[in-house]
């Protein structure tokens, strides 16, 4: 068997899942979009982290659980409607759950009196109902303590019929039935006989497979908890019956709660809570067996594509040497090209295939990193509901796109900011309720959190339906605090964009949630550290729309090679619409130094890169000829003047900041063929430090 | 392993010597990662002027600091005889462009000397002593010190 440890933390893994399956189920209640199969959904998953915890000995958490079950298992027989207050009390007590687990997982004891609130809370809604014949056993702090709860009703010893047929999927994961069967001993007298029924011929032998079949008698006064204690870590992979003797069923009825005794109970005592049969039938154990209880249950559900858990630094690994790869790869293609080989049929087509298969390893291995924003999404419900709790403010998120997959680690440094503009949103963006009334509004704000890709990146949306940036404060708030001139005069978005200003806070006073000083500046600064960039707007009571623009990976980019000022730099492909080269007539000059290109009746404001990045004063004869038109999401395109172009290739991203630190205008760099290193440009950066008027007054002062 | 026996007595720091600008300095050899020769960087925009840009190490990418002009004595002669004294300073891994290394130094503790008074208040700040060794003066540089406008930029 693997360590304990191991299987503690197989177990909080597990809870975690469980919990965001509970917290999903429990919203989809809310919602009113749910079926049966979501409250069954949702005990489970309560009842799952109670065994679990049973099995680690978190009496806390497993009494806790315990009497969270006993309210669900109250809405699921239909004795409590789903009634708003309850199924707040319900949210509030899956938080309190997931403290408690987080809590457990650190060894940290949870505040109990805390627990015993939330818990009184959740029963004081249920009203009691449909639970009181369990009151004994909700106040007994150990209810996993092997039997505990059968102490009135001792049973005799009798001789229990055991039938285990493990899986071939036991011995992959190194459970060892003699092990088992040992261990079974210790319980009292085992008579075991092998059942090779299913043996097939030795020419047919499978070594992989598991022909092997038991049947034990034993005669013990154990109850059938502890025999399933037993076999708990081979749940779901083996077929597992134990049969009482019929004239000890009176001792079983009075256990409907126990995950361990469903087969065996539910095969002689029809009588059983179906409902509650059923629920716990559909776990991995008992799915497995096959007692005739099971045809007058609900059904199984198809099980779930199978996946594995993979260390993240194994994935991290192959993607750096993936890089290499696609750096050598590239040395190679260019070694190749030089030699007096190059331009034979067979080298070409295997240079061709080396670079698609290297391509499609990249493309899988960022599908392995590349995770659904669901998890991350998910979480945000739960700190819209705190904040507008704290807030005293009635807030609902509404999330769209949640399949949208993005690199993991953009997912995990995601949390943070998104945390922090969800809660501003609800603390600074959504009006009082009484105030929302006043102006017409529906007295819930919502808050709409969406995810798309666009054009080769990812655009995250908090979108709030308050009153929207208050600019002639946020402004005041900026004079008052040194960080603009009282004269300066600022369009309306300079005056959102100051928000971002370190140091800048409008709420009045500060809260418990948000407006703690270290505001949007620290979001900025993060999403900026991701290569991504964070847009404001805002309509005077309507709201106020974040808008986040992250790359999809961090590991590789698709480039386009060009030459600047002896320089040579890289543009994403994804952010290029054309090159051309530019006739003199497209070109006219606005003002002194500005000019823009004309391209097909379009203008755009034309920027030479060398001189932008400071590598060349002023355009020598030859240099910036040609003209990549680059687009910067919603700003327009803009024209950008290079002295040459040289291939478009696979790069892989190198961080600057890791010993250098970022630079306006570059994302970041990469190594070429040659084992140089090659700047990758951000376009967008560069046009805000290389046109003067976009160059807003933040920048400045950033700098 | 370190070939010197130096190591072996605490007292005695071990230092990398170096030249450049015409004046003589030394760092602790365990910021020193690697010596490397040079090669041509990739121009950084909007870098300070003693940073002549970006090389790849070994699939890093390191930024390479002139270290005469970081310390305002006259820029180097730009040859390929020049060397790179590739340095972890807080955790960044930095190249410092330095015409030649001459050395490298078991000092005792007592042998380092504080900076004289007289010194300007931006090389007193650049520096942690002076060594003094066969009548040369040999500056002993506090590396961390060669670093602070990097680390606003990346802040």
């Amino acid at each position: 068997m693997a360590g304990l440890s191991d299987l503690r933390d197989i177990f909080f893994v597990e809870a975690d899942e469980l919990l965001s399956a509970l917290e999903e189920g429990l919203r989809a209640i809310q919602t009113g979009s749910h079926e049966a199969e979501t409250v069954n959904a949702v005990f489970r998953a309560v009842h799952s982290i109670k065994g679990g915890a049973g099995a680690f000995n978190l009496k806390a958490l497993v009494g806790f659980a315990h009497r969270f079950e006993t309210v669900l298992d109250g809405l699921r027989a239909g004795l409590l409607a789903p009634e708003p207050a309850l199924l707040g009390a319900l949210l509030h007590a899956s938080d309190h759950l997931a403290d408690m687990v987080h809590a457990s997982r650190q060894d940290i004891a949870t505040d109990a009196e805390a627990d015993e609130r939330v818990i009184t809370a959740l029963e004081a809604h249920s009203g009691g109902g449909g639970v009181t014949e369990e009151e004994g056993f909700t106040f007994d702090p150990l209810p996993m303590e092997g039997g505990l709860a059968f102490d009135f009703n001792a049973p005799l010893p009798r001789t229990l019929t055991i039938h285990f047929r493990p899986h071939a999927a036991a011995f992959a994961s190194g459970h060892d039935p003699a092990l088992l069967l040992r261990d079974l001993c210790t319980l009292g007298q085992v008579d075991v006989t092998l059942d090779m029924q299913s043996l097939p011929e030795a020419s047919a032998f499978d070594p992989g497979q598991s022909y092997l079949a038991w049947t034990l008698a034993l005669t013990t006064d154990c109850s059938i908890a502890d025999i399933h204690k037993i076999f708990e870590f081979i749940e779901g992979q083996c077929e597992l019956t134990i049969e009482e003797p019929i004239s000890d069923t009176a001792f079983v009825s009075h256990d409907p709660d126990f995950d361990a005794p469903t087969c065996a109970t539910s095969s002689i005592e029809p009588d059983v809570d179906g409902a509650l049969a059923g629920a716990q039938l559909a776990m991995p154990a008992n799915a497995a067996a096959k007692p005739p209880a099971v045809a007058q249950t609900q059904p199984v559900s198809a099980a779930p594509r199978p996946t594995i858990r993979v260390d993240i630094d194994r994935v991290d690994r192959l993607v750096d040497i993936l890089g290499e790869l696609v750096i050598h790869q590239a040395m190679l293609t260019e070694a190749i090209e030089q030699s007096p080989g190059f331009g034979s049929v067979e080298v070409d087509r295997s240079l061709d295939q080396l670079r698609q298969l290297s391509r499609q390893i990249q493309e899988s291995v960022m599908a392995i990193r590349a995770q659904p924003v669901k998890p991350l999404f998910d979480r945000m419900h739960r700190i819209v509901r705190e904040a507008s709790m704290a807030a005293g403010k009635s807030a609902r998120l509404v999330t769209e796109g949640e399949g949208t997959e993005v690199d993991k680690t953009i997912i995990e440094r995601l949390a943070d900011p998104l945390t922090h503009m969800i809660r501003n949103a609800v603390d600074h963006g959504l009006e009082r309720p009484a105030r929302r009334d006043e102006i017409g509004k529906m007295t819930e704000g919502v808050i709409k959190l969406s995810a798309a890709h666009r054009s080769g990146r990812i655009v995250i949306t908090i979108q709030d339906d308050g009153a929207g940036i208050d600019r002639d404060k946020v402004r005041q708030v900026a004079i008052d605090k040194g960080l603009i001139a009282p004269t300066a005069e600022l369009t309306p978005q300079e005056i959102d964009a100051l928000l971002f200003l370190p140091g800048f806070s409008t709420a009045s006073e500060v809260s418990a949630l948000s407006g703690r000083g270290v505001g949007m500046d620290v979001v900025r600064s993060e999403i900026t550290g991701l290569g991504g960039r964070v847009g404001i707007s805002s309509i005077r009571g309507q709201g106020t729309s974040l808008t986040i623009s992250l790359p999809l990976t961090l590991a590789v980019l698709d480039g386009m090679v060009f030459e600047v000022a002896g320089q040579v730099l890289v543009l994403p492909v994804s952010s290029i619409i054309e090159t051309l080269r530019p006739d003199m007539a497209m070109r006219h000059n606005l003002g002194q130094a500005d000019s823009v290109l004309d391209v097909r009746g379009r203008v755009l404001p034309l920027i030479d890169v060398g001189t932008a990045l400071g590598f060349r004063q002023g355009l020598g004869p030859g240099a910036g000829e040609i003209v990549v038109v680059v687009e910067r999401g919603d700003e327009g395109a803009i024209a950008l003047m290079v002295d040459g172009i040289r291939d478009q290739r696979q790069v892989v991203i190198k961080g600057l900041e890791a010993n250098y630190g970022q630079i306006p205008g570059i994302a970041a760099a990469t190594v070429l063929g040659d084992g140089s290193v090659a700047l990758i440009l951000d376009p967008n950066d560069l046009a805000a430090a290389a046109i003067p008027t976009a160059r807003s007054p933040l920048t400045l002062a950033a700098e | 392993m370190r070939s010197s026996g130096y190591a072996t007595d605490p007292d005695i720091r071990e230092l990398v010597a170096f030249r450049t600008a015409g004046q003589d300095f030394c760092i602790d050899i365990l910021s020193v990662r690697e010596i490397r020769g040079w090669s041509r960087p990739a121009l950084l925009p909007h870098a300070p002027s003693y940073v002549q840009g970006v090389i790849n190490l070994r699939g890093a990418v390191v930024p390479i600091l002139d270290l005469a002009r970081r310390l305002g004595l006259n820029s180097i002669e730009d040859t390929d005889r020049n060397v790179i004294i590739v340095a972890a300073i807080n955790n960044r891994t930095v190249g410092l462009l330095v015409e030649a290394v001459t050395d490298i130094l078991g000092v005792p503790a007592a042998g380092v000397q504080p900076t004289p008074d007289l010194a300007s208040e931006t090389t007193r700040n650049m520096l942690r002593g002076v060594v003094v060794q066969d009548s040369r003066l040999i500056r002993l540089l506090d590396v961390a010190q060669l670093l602070p406008s990097i680390a606003e930029a990346a802040a």
